[in-house]
């Protein structure tokens, strides 16, 4: 971060975003960056379960953290449904900042640009289709569906999320409490692929929350194809499936 | 060199410690004035060096236990020989650190360098004498206080009874008396009985200074409990709750985190106490619970910076902070080796730097100053060239004067007022 000095375009910005959609840089949707904190929380709280002597206070506050993030989501699951419509900002550019996670709900309130998740996806995804910047409703038809099914992951996840994210941070807790040599080998015997699985999942996270946010959540978001989308949610499922492979021992 | 975890001055502020992540600690002590050296007034040169824990192994959980040492403390002297608790992750050690200028020589049954004289040799009985010689300091371990803790502890403080301590971990704090090792009483047990259900963690705990009966400890969820332990064997139930309500404008998912109480310190006066989280020291009144009666902002301009910090776990950093002899003055850490005071009369703030450039003996430290802004004046520094890996995490101020030691990773800085 500071150790590279490198420079923080995304703060800078905002000062700038003003008028034209050309020169707008991304007003980065608050439940993408909530979604980050989420993926970031969640490795660390891996790593620290991996780590021979973990820091009771660092876990504790690193899971507080995500029950706290998980029971907003859950609340917001629905409302996102509603908050479907555009701010009439295409977002050209998918620096995304981290900045708006910092601040608080009041703040974030008064911050009318803050595109929808749902927004959000509808920009690139007709960016990919037509090449550039086009208005919400022409694309409208096909985006709903695409909408509705980012909603709709929202909407279970919440559900069963809740009880993933429970089930795993109750276990990282008790596996924190009950740590064995024998468990920990035992774990990485019985799951020979999924452990590779994880070295590379974590290895991806981890460079997808690396230092220099704002290039990482760059990637995150980068739209290779229609099916990034859906590489992401993947991704995280896998993490979840691998967070009980790790405690369920 | 290795990283210094902790710095104490002893009761009469002659004596400096340092212990390191080596286990190892170092025992300072003040030069004496004197004719031919005058210039050596306050200075601090070493005094005895030991290793006080070593690397174990827990072999049922398959745990490394590490030497660092977390924190010393030393109790008041009461003979020729210094005493000092110091302690890691799981247990508590009492050193004696005693000098002997003296040798016997002359004895009947051994020859001076030691071997056992013939018998037939000793043809007549003498008594022994005691010569002079170059002063020796030895510390040798007369206490070890093992096996009482499950977590890792983070705080041991004296009791002003003199002949009793408390040692706190992450869920539970017990009492011991320093002659007693095999022995020690659970007083605070936070633990849930379902781990699950685990939410806020032990992060300091402090004997009153005057009151023998009471004690205070702190929590990750920024509150901070004051117990009686004449109310009841087990102090579960706190005898006060301080706890500053949280500004609802300012909530973030960092406001819990950044609220943790990293250290808690009461003034020598006994009357206040100050907790230090991630940005701010506040100053509490004992007599009132819901609000601190002084709060000081340490780094606020980091505040926008929450989510980088949390990143690259420096957000979990603990900062101590501590009081001059007169409470007047509080002192704490930052990054890039600044470090802060607050004079609580004035309300004025000062920004120092411990490093080896701006510090060269004798010279007069130059206050410096962060700015958040684009326009950076002559001599500040940017926010986003402050290095986060130069953090001090530990100050001690001399119990009487204005001397005070920082740690910056691996190097202590001694700054002394200057004095005209």
């Amino acid at each position: 971060m500071f150790v590279r000095g490198l420079k923080r375009k995304c703060f800078d910005g905002e000062e700038d975003i003003e008028g034209t959609l050309a020169g707008i840089k991304a007003i980065p949707s608050y439940n993408l960056q909530r979604q980050s904190l989420l993926d970031m929380s969640l490795v660390k709280l891996q790593l620290c379960h991996m780590l021979v002597e973990p820091n009771l206070c660092r876990s504790v506050l690193i899971a507080n953290t995500v029950r706290q993030i998980q029971e907003e989501m859950t609340q917001d699951g629905t409302w996102q449904m509603i908050n479907t419509q555009s701010t009439g900002q295409a977002s050209l550019d998918r620096l995304v900042s981290t900045d708006i996670l910092c601040r608080s709900s009041r703040d974030q309130a008064e911050e009318k640009h803050v595109p929808a998740y749902g927004t959000f996806n509808k920009d690139f995804e007709s960016d990919q289709a037509q090449g550039g910047s086009e208005t919400m409703s022409t694309a409208s038809s096909v985006q709903v569906p695409r909408n509705l099914q980012n909603n709709m992951w929202e909407m279970e996840n919440p559900q069963e999320n809740k009880g993933n994210f429970q089930k795993s941070l109750d276990q990282i807790f008790e596996t924190l409490e009950n740590k064995s040599p024998n468990s920990v080998e035992d774990l990485f015997s019985e799951v020979d692929n999924s452990y590779y699985d994880l070295d590379t999942m974590l290895t991806g996270m981890m460079s997808n929350t690396k230092m220099g946010h704002c290039d990482s959540l760059e990637t995150f978001s980068s739209p290779t194809n229609t099916a990034s989308n859906s590489n992401c949610k993947s991704d995280l499922n896998d993490l979840d499936h691998i967070v009980e492979i790790l405690v369920e021992s | 060199a290795d990283i210094i975890s902790t710095v104490e001055f002893n009761y009469a502020g002659d004596l400096l410690a340092t212990g390191d992540k080596g286990g190892r600690v170092v025992i300072f002590q003040r030069e004496q004035e004197t004719k031919s050296r005058p210039l050596s007034r306050g200075e601090y040169n070493v005094y005895s060096t030991f290793q006080s824990h070593e690397p174990e192994f827990d072999y049922l959980k398959s745990l490394e236990i590490e030497e660092k040492i977390n924190k010393i403390r030393w109790l008041p002297q009461q003979n020729a020989a210094h005493f000092l608790l110091s302690t890691n992750d799981k247990t508590i050690k009492l050193w004696k650190i005693s000098e002997r200028d003296k040798r016997a020589e002359g004895y009947n049954l051994k020859d001076e360098d030691g071997r056992v004289r013939e018998p037939f040799r000793i043809t007549e009985l003498r008594v022994p004498t005691l010569k002079p010689m170059d002063l020796m300091v030895e510390a040798s371990p007369r206490r070890i206080f093992a096996n009482a803790h499950t977590y890792h502890i983070n705080s041991i403080s004296v009791n002003s009874d003199y002949a009793t301590y408390l040692s706190a971990d992450d869920l539970r704090i017990n009492l011991w008396h320093l002659e007693v090792t095999n022995r020690s009483f659970n007083i605070v047990d936070i633990k849930p009985a379902n781990m699950e259900e685990l939410t806020e963690v032990i992060t300091a705990a402090e004997f009153h200074p005057h009151e023998c009966n009471t004690f205070v400890y702190s929590s990750s969820k920024g509150t901070i409990r004051l117990c009686d332990m004449r109310s009841a064997a087990l102090c579960d139930q706190h005898s006060k709750f301080f706890e500053e309500p949280e500004d609802p404008s300012s909530r973030s998912f960092f406001s819990e985190i950044i609220s943790s109480i990293s250290d808690v310190k009461f003034s020598h006066s006994g009357r206040y106490m100050m907790t230090r989280d991630y940005l701010s020291v506040k100053v509490w009144d004992l007599n009132m619970e819901n609000r601190p009666v002084e709060t000081y902002q340490v780094h606020e301009y980091l505040r926008s910076k929450l989510c980088s910090l949390y990143e690259n776990d420096c957000i979990f950093d603990k900062f101590e902070c501590c009081w001059n002899g007169t409470d007047s003055t509080i002192m704490t850490g930052s990054y890039n080796n600044f470090f802060r005071t607050f004079e609580r009369n004035t309300h004025r703030d000062t920004t120092l730097e411990a490093s080896r450039e701006s510090s060269k003996p004798r010279a007069i430290l130059k206050p410096r100053k962060v700015c958040t802004s684009g326009k950076r004046k002559k001599d500040e520094i940017n926010v986003d060239s402050l290095d986060f890996n130069k953090k001090i995490l530990h100050t001690a101020w001399h119990p009487m004067e204005n001397i005070i030691a920082v740690a910056a990773t691996n190097n202590l800085y001694l700054f002394q007022e200057k004095v005209n």
